[in-house]
């Protein structure tokens, strides 16, 4: 399955990337399964609550992502993934990602090196939960979805940026 | 008795794409037995091997997290929502994994 962000939710992420630097930014990707793939429709940063080692772990309190997961619905929304990023180090997943990964949602992860956002990846989880593996990540601004609402006009970026 | 259940979305494959499930039970160990027995393919996802709840599934009831109350033990009213919440962590500077 393939997952699509707007250009600006792109900025969004790198941004709470560099503003976070050097430690580890995260949040969550809130939008729709639709035909087949993941349309994010708004991204919403959250508090890396690891406060004993933030510079190469997240965490998500579940409080957090319950509340999260309330509002999303209330607004017709389902929580479809997360992103964090990996300050000076690649964008990949580590397996302490992996250990702690579910299936179905798409992983976001953005390199930021010296405190320039870089490299962003996507990924998902095997059923088997034995392995990452890169997930499409396609780009569309909100103009060309305007336009053409019966032509998709979207570009793909394989898994990165 | 019978409370709701709500399927966080990695779930939902296992529950006919339902986000939320009505259960029977009178206690979160008797509504979860219930869910997974109703839907089989759940019970590895929130359970381990030895029949404990894993240690990245939360159990919430309405906003309190269960294993502040009295865990799986933990009495439910018709008028409770039960949330299964996965734990999200992660972070880099451990070996990269390798992908396929």
């Amino acid at each position: 399955m393939a997952i699509e962000l707007q250009r600006h939710q792109i900025e969004q992420i790198q941004q709470d990337g560099k503003q976070t630097y050097p430690n580890e930014c995260c949040g969550v990707l809130l939008g729709k399964e639709q035909e087949g793939r993941k349309v994010v429709l708004e991204i919403l940063p959250l508090q890396n609550a690891r406060d004993d080692s933030p510079r190469n772990r997240f965490l998500i309190l579940p409080e957090d992502l319950l509340h999260s997961d309330r509002e999303a619905r209330r607004r017709g929304m389902d929580i479809v993934g997360f992103y964090h990023s990996h300050p000076d180090h690649p964008a990949r997943p580590s397996e302490y990602d992996r250990e702690h990964a579910w299936p179905w949602y798409t992983y976001i992860i953005l390199a930021v090196g010296n405190g320039l956002p870089g490299e962003m990846t996507a990924w998902l989880l095997s059923d088997d939960r034995g392995s990452f593996f890169p997930e499409e990540m396609r780009i569309a601004d909100r103009r060309s979805e305007k336009e053409a609402a019966s032509t998709p006009n979207s570009e793909s970026t394989g898994s990165s940026t | 008795m019978s409370v709701k259940v709500i399927i966080p979305t990695p779930l939902r494959q296992y529950t006919e794409r339902q986000d939320s499930v009505v259960v029977e039970g009178q206690t979160v160990e008797e509504v979860l037995r219930n869910l997974t027995g109703r839907y089989r393919d759940l019970y590895k996802h929130l359970y381990s091997e030895d029949g404990k709840l894993r240690s990245f599934v939360n159990i919430y009831r309405n906003d309190e997290d269960i294993r502040y109350l009295e865990r799986e033990r933990t009495v439910v009213r018709e008028t409770d929502v039960l949330s299964i919440v996965p734990s999200i962590a992660g972070g880099s500077r451990r070996a990269s994994l390798p992908t396929r």
